[in-house]
Order: structure tokens, then sequence, then C-alpha cells
């Protein structure tokens, strides 16, 4: 469990500030995977920053199962560290140790005997699919597996939380795509509490229960993905079920309508195109399933004349968010 | 006399060249061993007291680095080595042989090395650095396990431009009576015209360094593992002296 209250962190540049997080809070349950979206600059490297204590909040605090982490110092830092395993965007794995080497190195600092550390390096790289790769030096692997052993470090310290900073943002689609099941699966199986920093709206969508929006140094939304998804018009709902940029034809009114879960498409519209006797032309529309659950995001133009007031009313009796976007124009 | 002959029977050559080679190998050797053990510390001092280091002491920084900047940047290693023979002959007893050029070779190159040195630590990428401090690892654990391990090609690259740089000094240490091949060629070549002397000792000098910056190649390649199957020369920097003499 991740626990960050009121973190703030300021930087100096010469005599200017720069406010780089502006009372950030966040809790993240054992076994779920938060993930923060935010744009170049948002703060989002500085927020796994001072999570891991590499820079110190200028104020707030960060506790990790309870521990506190930013009073820590020295040794006391040290072994708070050790719960937390840190996945980096580009792995920054050691070109001078090899595959192995580099997973043993966390245990090396704790003196674990040899034939300890030879075991759990062998179970690890099995866990994140490189066995045979033990030998192999960093330069000598692709990004993806250069990832793989990343995670296999991050967890050689049984860590009970992950920090995944970009963590596929180096990568091309389909190797993002394994690496992201494999930190999914390795979050149920082991019980970790994961973060996971990012500007990819497609790891949001894939592996994360919940999500923040960080900008400008604080968290303008957050909720679990279900209902950051539902809230039409939020921020995150736009960029999670995106439709293109309106095109205006035709005179009548435009509506945007969102659906989820068991109000299933079809019926839905069909069935208030049928209730108030009217062709509905979708525009532009956007299906996905997120959380395991189905989400729509429809744009529709109503003919000229019709009663919006009604068919809105009808649609939010049958659970569905909807939003007028253009007026009827004469 | 063809070449040959003088080559086998100058008593120069045939006496005096073997014991001048073995002073010159001690002093670079010596002065080596003793410029490793000195500069590769004061070297890492250097980068992880830096502001933004590993542990950041300002002033102590600040001192260390002008006495440094000094010693290699204003004073000619010519007349570093004369104000230093009181020193010498407070260490070894003597202000003359190779034994006691060593004192001032090494005085002389420490700054050069740990500069060196400052600047391979410099290219491990904090991202290392990162990893290794989130991972738990105390100061010490990542100059020893980071720093040192993956700057290693670069250290080994720099160490050898060093040795380079102790033979060319050696060469002079011999003018004030350090012996070795410097004074070889000036005994011989410069005060008694004695040509073959001076050539041969000229083509030994760069069989020499040719030497010692092969073997620094092989190894720094050895330790490279940047780049997959293909670690190899064409990357390897060379760092070259910054200092005239
Ligand atoms: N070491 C630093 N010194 C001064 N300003 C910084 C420093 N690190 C980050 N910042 C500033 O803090 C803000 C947030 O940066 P960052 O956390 O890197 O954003 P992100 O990772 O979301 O792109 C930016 O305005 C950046 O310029
Ligand atoms: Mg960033």
């Amino acid at each position: 469990m991740i626990t960050v209250t009121d973190l703030r962190k300021v930087y100096r540049q010469g005599n200017r500030e720069v406010v780089a997080l502006d009372g950030v809070s966040l809790s993240v349950p054992k076994g779920s995977i938060h993930g923060i979206v935010g744009h170049s600059g948002a703060g989002k490297s500085t927020l796994v920053r001072c999570l891991t204590l590499l820079d110190s909040p200028t104020s707030g605090s960060v506790s990790i199962n309870g521990a506190e982490l930013s009073a820590a110092r020295d040794a006391d830092l040290r072994s708070a560290r050790r719960r937390i395993g840190m996945i980096f965007q580009h792995a920054n794995l050691m070109d001078s140790r090899t595959a192995a080497q580099n997973v043993a190195h966390p245990l090396e600092l704790v003196k674990t005997p040899k034939a300890a550390i030879r075991s759990k390096v062998a179970e690890l790289l099995k866990l994140v699919g490189l066995e045979g790769f033990e030998n192999a030096y960093p330069s000598q692997l692709s990004g993806g597996q250069r990832q793989r052993v990343g995670i296999a470090r991050a967890l050689a310290s049984d860590p009970d939380v992950l920090l995944c900073d970009e963590p596929t943002s180096a990568l091309d689609p389909k190797t993002t795509d394994e690496i992201l099941t494999l930190i999914h699966d390795l979050t149920q199986r082991l019980q970790l509490t994961v973060l996971v920093i990012t500007h990819e709206m497609q790891v949001i969508k894939r592996i994360c229960d919940s999500v923040s929006l960080l900008e400008a140094g604080r968290i303008v939304e957050h909720g679990p993905l279900r209902d950051v998804a539902a809230d039409l018009g939020g921020r995150l709902s736009t960029t999670l079920l995106p439709l293109p940029p309106a095109e205006t034809n035709g005179s009548g009114t435009v509506l945007e309508i969102l659906y989820s879960g068991d109000s299933a498409s079809e019926p839905v519209l069909t069935g208030a195109a049928r209730a108030f006797g009217m062709d509905l032309n979708v525009l532009a529309g956007s299906v996905e399933s997120l959380a395991g659950t189905q989400f729509g995001h429809l744009r529709i133009q109503l003919p000229t004349g019709a009663d919006t007031a009604s068919l809105s009313r009808h649609l939010t009796g049958q659970g569905v968010a909807v939003r007028v976007v253009q007026e009827e124009t004469a | 006399m063809n070449f040959i002959d003088e080559l086998m029977t100058n008593p120069a050559l045939t006496n005096a060249l073997p014991k001048a080679l073995g002073e010159t190998l001690l002093m670079v050797g010596v002065s080596g061993a003793f410029v490793l053990l000195i500069g590769l510390p004061l070297g890492i001092f250097l980068y992880t007291s830096a502001p933004g280091g590993l542990r950041p002491m300002r002033v102590t920084n600040r001192i260390v680095s002008d006495v440094i900047v000094n010693i290699t940047r204003s004073i000619p290693f010519a007349i570093l080595m004369i104000a230093l023979i009181p020193v010498a002959r407070a260490i070894t007893g003597t202000s003359i042989g190779a034994l006691a050029a060593c004192v001032s070779l090494t005085i002389g190159t420490v700054p050069f090395f740990a500069r060196l040195v400052e600047t391979s630590l410099r290219d491990v990428s904090s991202g290392k650095i990162d990893a290794a401090l989130v991972m738990g690892s105390t100061r010490l654990q990542i100059v020893a396990k980071v720093l040192v391990p993956e700057a290693l090609p670069g250290l080994v690259a720099a160490f050898t431009t060093t040795l380079v740089t102790l033979v060319g000094y050696s060469a002079m240490a011999g003018l004030t009576g350090g012996g070795g091949l410097g004074q070889l060629a000036y005994n011989y070549g410069f005060q008694r015209f004695d040509t073959t002397v001076m050539l041969v000792t000229i083509v030994i000098m760069v069989i020499l360094v040719q030497m010692i910056q092969w073997i620094g190649d092989a190894s720094a390649r050895r330790v490279d593992h940047r780049s997959a199957a293909t670690a190899g020369a064409k990357k390897h920097r060379r760092h070259e002296p910054a200092t005239a003499v």
C-alpha cells in the first residue's frame, strides 16, 4: 500500500522557483495498479523521484505499508528502499554485468549467500521469460528483453511496491503489449502494489485499475478507471474514449452519449430511435473494453425539429450519459 | 664499420642501453603503480564531492580541484620536477637516480590521471546510479559496483594515456639525473654527438609507447561490454594529454 499526502516539491533555479509538485495526495491499495498520466513537464518524474527519495520533497509525506519514508535517513532509508522495486524507461541496467549479474545486484548489496543468489536469479529470470539469457550482456538483448531483466532485478528484493517510470515509452507496440501483460500478471501473482507513470493512454487502458491525471503538479482528476471513463466530458474520459474532431454537416442538434456495461449499444440507440420515431445519425464513435467493462462513446446527430429534451430524458433514464455539443441551427 | 656492427659493439648500446631501459621501466612502473593507487581514489573523490554528486562537499572539492588545475595547467613538468627535488630527497633519501625521479613523476602525473578518472566517471549515466540507489546501495557500494565497473573501459584508456605520458616525463627526468633512456640520449646523443645512440633510443621509446598503447587498447576492449560483439577499437576513445611540456 502506497500513501502520498500533500506532497510538494519546489525547485530553485537561480532566484526563480519552479513548483514541480503542488500538493499531490494519492493512495494505492495492495494488489492494484494505479496509473499517473500527464503531459511532459506535468511533474511525473518528480513524483517518482520524491517517492523513492532520490529527490527530497519540500513538504508532505510518503509512506509505504505504513512506514514513513520521507523521515528515513541512511540505513533506514536504504532498507525502506529495498521494499520498493523500480522499473525505468531505459531499464538502466549495468552494461558491465550480464543479465544474471544484473538481477543479482540487489541481492549482493545485503550479502546474500552465493547459492541463494543463484537460485533466486534463476527463478526470477524464468518468471520474466528469460531462461537461457543468463550470460547475455544488456547490449546483446533487445529493448523488451532489457526491460524484462529490469523487472526481474526490481523484484529481486521481494518488494511490496513496484514503481514504473514510463516502462514502455521506449518500446514498440508489440513489445509494449508483452511488457504490460507481464507487469499485470506479476501484480496479481505476487500481490504487488504498483504505480505506473506514463504519458501513453494505452498503458492505462491495458493494465490500470485506477488512474490520476497530473497537470502542472496537481492531480486534477482521479478515480477507478471505470468511473473516470464513465464521466462524460471529463478530461480522462475524453482521452480514454476519443472521438475525431466534430464535422458540422446538417443543422440538427448534435449530442454526445456515453454508455457502459449492461446498457449495450444496439438496444439503446435503436430503442430510442424506435420510441421517438426518428433517424439517429452516428457521426463518430469509440467503443472500448476498459477494466472489464464495455464502454461506448458516440456523437450523434438528430433530425431537425427533433424533441431533444425528451430524447435526453429517455436516454438518461436508461443509464446513458448525454451532453449537447451543438444546438440545432436555423 | 657498418651500422649493424656498430649496434653490436658500441659500448653505449651494449652496456648502458639495457641499464637505461631498465631504469625507464622502473620509473614508469613504480610511478605508474603509485599514480593508480593515489589518482583513482582522488578522481573518485573529485567526482563524488562535486555539486550534485553522491556526497557534495563544495569547499573541499573546490580546493582540491584548484590545486590539481594548477599542477597540471600552470606548472610545466620540467619545472615541477626541479622544484620537487627536496621532496624527493626527503622521501627516498637521495635526489638523483630513478627512484628519486619516481617521486616527482608521481606527483606530476597524479592530478592528470585523477582528472581523466573524473571525466570517465562522468560518462556513467545518472540513471544507473539512480537504479543502484533505489536498490538500497550505500555510497561505497555505488562506487565499487556501479561507477568503477561501468567506467572501466574509460578508466583503462585513461591509465594507458597516463603511462604513455609517464614514458615522456621519465625521459625528461633523465635530464636532471634520473637515469633511463632520456639521460642516455642526452649524454651520448647530445653531449657526444653519437647519432646512433640517439636513433636507437628514439626507436626503443616509440616501441615502448606503442606496446603500452596496444596492450591498453586490447584491455579496454576486453572489459567493454557496451556494444554487442562489435565492442572494438573504433569506438574506443583515446584521452589526449591536456598538458604541454
Ligand atoms: N532538477 C530540477 N531543477 C529545476 N526544475 C526541475 C528539475 N526537475 C524538474 N524540474 C521542473 O519541474 C517540472 C516537472 O518536471 P518533470 O517531473 O520532469 O515532468 P514530467 O516527468 O511529467 O515530464 C518541469 O517544469 C521541470 O522543468
Ligand atoms: Mg518525465
